[in-house]
């Protein structure tokens, strides 16, 4: 159907700049936060001339995401004489373009009925309704998980074909890092999954439209509490970030498997590792924060738990929707980022009996609970 | 218990759980972080941090040696008698004069018809202030505008040294400055 490609196209269209859009403005977020921080300005000297005056805009520093990216496109592309020229071309493909798939099966908004949003929309609509989610699939956690298990691939490529010994060093780490935290992750997510009692991330989002004791919002955080701390920390690691930076910690592997990589290259590296804090904290938002649910927000309008109604019109309710669930994302983005300035990184024996002698066992501690209370009250 | 090695930590449960020190950590580095923000908010600076040329630092001691100053007499012509005692005793020979004569002033026949300080070599250790037999060049409390991206706008002329004004833009090039530039590049 032509109205359905049109809907696709749009929430392709929104997914790829939502994406794109909010890593840029994280780049630019880590640098403000991190100086705010620690009691510095941050960066502020880039600007936009408006031609023929000498008006700067400043604007806080937004401009440097794109005086970033410029600067990766202009600069000279260097290669290495490395013996595995098509991995080395490869390996930053790999790296960004599973992150950029994961999105495609978060829901950022409610269900939307095109036909209803402007009357001139009715007669090309009708009555058709689409979930706001780029792919409706069954198994989208499933999905989730293997897109990220790609992602590893990349870093591998990279530093293996690399020919260089703090590449092939960060890699090493990477890959076993990335390895052992998945199984936690995953464990975290099949407790997840026994809560709510599908794999469909959009099913998990209408279970948590409900209400808990008929006023708390039944968010997973607030079901599956410690799934949650599992999975954040779970998916820091997946990220390669502080505290669990250690296939590219700056200061022992210079810039760990990508040092070999220069111009855009690079920046793909850079921009998947933006893009995956945009992706984690969405998928937090989708599991355990509520996704694009407002408390008391229902397609029809505001339901309080006192009995009190306000009845909103389908486009109000759609932009609340998808405003709350971009505010959510930006929100559990920061709080990455939060932690990312604050905390030490590991030793590598500490990375590994963190991962394996605590993380897995609570997770596994926390499935078989999670199992338990399901089968009692199931 | 023997230690693994000498400073190794000793934690007690609490601080061996880890999550709830992290939780503690997030909170301080939060703190840190909204009372800034409340600071920006509020239209007061959040930082420590100093603009560099936009601003100028508080914190300089009353007796910081700043940049040169050419002095004058009552009649507006300059002091120097061009003597080359500063650009003697310049550890950097940094002080170029050139001299010119005017015999109808019998007190002073001399006065240097171009007065130029390279900063890019200048140490400012003040010796050409101290050696002038005629308190003519001294040292203020600013500093001069460094940042420039040639290094030939670090030549201050007689013309600047006797006109210093700050103009806290390092882009604009100061007036003078910019004709010895041009002198020097046609």
């Amino acid at each position: 159907m032509i109205q359905d490609l049109v809907v696709y196209l749009a929430y392709m269209g929104y997914a790829i700049g939502f994406m794109l859009g909010i890593a840029t403005l994280f780049t630019w977020v880590e640098r403000k936060q991190s100086a705010i921080m620690a009691d510095r300005i941050g960066a502020n000297r880039c600007y936009i001339r408006i031609p023929f005056t000498n008006v700067k805009l400043v604007a806080w520093g937004l401009f440097h995401g794109i005086a970033d990216g410029a600067k990766m496109l202009l600069k000279e592309n260097f290669t290495p004489l490395t013996y595995d020229r098509f991995c080395f071309n490869l390996a930053p493909f790999l790296a960004a373009a599973p992150v950029l798939l994961v999105f495609s099966v978060i829901p950022f908004g409610g269900t939307l009925t095109p036909g209803q949003l402007l009357p001139q929309l009715h007669d090309f609509f009708g009555d058709r309704s689409y979930a706001m989610q780029v792919a409706s699939l069954d198994a989208g956690i499933l999905v989730v998980l293997s897109f990220s298990g790609i992602g590893i691939l990349g870093t591998m490529l990279a530093g293996w074909s690399s020919n260089n010994k703090f590449s092939m060093l960060g890699a090493a780490r990477a890959a076993s890092q990335m390895i052992s935290y998945e199984v936690s992750m995953g464990l975290a997510l099949i407790s997840l999954v026994v809560t709510y009692g599908t794999l469909d991330l959009n099913t998990m989002v209408q279970w948590q439209s409900g209400l808990l004791f008929g006023a708390l919002p039944a968010w997973g955080i607030f079901t599956q509490p410690l799934a949650f701390i599992l999975f954040l920390t779970a998916a820091i690691a997946e990220n390669k970030r502080v505290p669990f930076d250690l296939p590219e910690c700056e200061s022992e592997l210079v810039a760990g498997y990508f040092t070999e990589y220069s111009a855009m290259k690079m920046g793909l590296f850079m921009l998947s590792e933006f893009i995956e804090i945009v992706v984690v904290s969405a998928l937090l938002v989708t599991m355990f924060l509520g996704g694009y649910n407002l408390p008391y927000l229902t397609d029809s309008g505001f339901i309080f738990p006192a009995g009190a109604t306000w009845a909103l019109p389908h486009l109000a309710v759609v932009l609340l929707q998808v405003g709350t669930f971009l505010v959510k994302v930006v929100l559990a983005g920061c709080f990455q980022i939060l932690i990312r300035w604050s905390l030490p990184r590991f030793r590598y024996d500490q990375l590994m009996n963190f991962g394996w002698k605590f993380l897995m066992p609570l997770a596994a501690l926390n499935l078989v609970v999670t199992a338990c209370v399901r089968w009692w009250t199931i | 218990m023997k230690k693994d090695y000498w400073n190794k930590p000793e934690m007690g449960l609490w601080e061996r759980l880890y999550i709830f020190e992290v939780v503690r950590g997030l909170c301080i580095t939060g703190g840190v972080f909204f009372g800034n923000m409340w600071k920006w908010l509020t239209f007061r600076k959040g930082a420590l941090t100093a603009y560099y040329p936009e601003e100028i630092r508080s914190d300089y001691s009353p007796n910081n040696r700043g940049r040169h100053v050419l002095t004058r007499r009552e009649n507006g012509e300059v002091q120097c008698v061009s003597c080359n005692m500063c650009a003697t005793v310049c550890p950097a020979y940094a002080i170029e004069i050139l001299s010119t004569a005017n015999f109808d002033d019998h007190f002073h026949p001399k006065a240097p018809e171009r007065f130029e300080i390279d900063y890019s070599r200048c140490i400012f250790c003040g010796f050409c202030v101290e050696a002038c037999p005629e308190d003519a060049i001294r040292m203020v409390k600013e500093v001069p505008d460094f940042p420039t991206y040639d290094r030939n706008n670090l030549w201050a002329t007689q013309d600047l040294l006797m006109n210093w004004r700050p103009t806290c833009n390092p882009a604009k090039i100061y007036p003078a400055a910019q004709k010895a530039l041009e002198e020097v590049h046609p």
